[in-house]
């Protein structure tokens, strides 16, 4: 049997939608009020997937003080309450859509040291929602 | 196939407890969830079952025979009770999020008669929430 564990998180961050190597127009045809100067913002809602075996002792995936302190340093510490475009670095030269987050925010939690990430999923408003389970099961 | 998804909810106290740690231990490990006399959650089971429609129906399976066996396997045994020590799938374990949907799995799979167990999603509280699948995807 297979046990996924999901976890949400909550941060609210501003981005604006723009490539630097188009014409204003061009940015303003294909991200639209997205595109505006100033940028905007969202409450974003991250949804981390975990798997792997339940230890029998604590018949946990993963003890969730260790995942929330993992992801307050790797995430929210850098992702809340800030300007995308320019305080998180990744993010100087990829535009960040909420597919450039989940893959960005994917890279960087697979590396959690207590279970396997399975999936980061990103919902930019409640209409709105994505998810990436790496390169490995788009293939599978 | 078509995945067909049933949601119910009951509310159930717990506590997280390992006799074979020490106090200490299951402080640390376990945190306020140790707390002894427990606590509880409104909890919401999503449960998926997978199959072709029948043609004479159009169903993958009754609804009605899968809310009575919602109602017998797992609300009659679980909503309102606190889970170690009422419920005998859970005696002897810690009963996590994990722990209840593994148990939850169990009791119903073998009741599912027409279609098959796809999923079962426990949420605890709307930000953690664990899936249980069959043998893989």
């Amino acid at each position: 049997m297979k046990v996924v564990l999901h976890r949400r998180y909550r941060f609210s961050a501003s981005h604006r939608l723009h490539q630097p190597g188009w014409s204003q127009q061009e940015n303003q045809r294909v991200y639209g009020k997205c595109a505006n100067e100033y940028g905007h913002g969202h409450n974003y809602v991250l949804d981390v997937g975990l798997t792997g075996p339940v230890d029998p002792a604590t018949g946990m995936v993963t003890n969730l003080a260790d995942l929330d302190a993992y992801i307050e340093r790797e995430v929210l510490a850098e992702f809340d309450h800030v300007y995308l475009n320019e305080q998180v670095a990744a993010f100087r030269s990829l535009v960040p859509t909420a597919e450039n987050m989940c893959r960005v925010l994917f890279e960087r939690l697979r590396a959690y040291p207590h279970a396997r990430l399975e999936t980061v999923g990103l919902e930019e408003t409640g209409a709105n929602s994505f998810e990436y389970a790496g390169e490995s099961r788009e293939n599978a | 196939m078509v995945y067909l998804t049933r949601r119910v909810e009951f509310s159930a106290s717990h506590l997280y407890h390992n006799p074979a740690f020490s106090p200490e231990e299951n402080r640390r490990v376990f945190g306020k969830c140790n707390n002894p006399h427990g606590h509880g959650h409104n909890y919401v089971l999503e449960v998926t079952v997978a199959g072709e429609p029948d043609p004479r129906t159009g169903m993958v399976l009754d609804l009605k025979e899968l809310k009575d066996i919602l109602q017998r396997e797992i609300l009659d045994r679980m909503d309102h009770r606190f889970l170690n020590y009422e419920v005998p799938e859970l005696a002897g374990k810690i009963p996590t999020t994990e722990t209840i949907a593994m148990a939850i799995w169990q009791l119903l799979e073998p009741r599912i008669r027409q279609g098959r167990l796809h999923r079962v999603r426990l949420y605890e509280t709307p930000d953690l929430f664990v899936d249980c699948m069959g043998n893989g995807r």
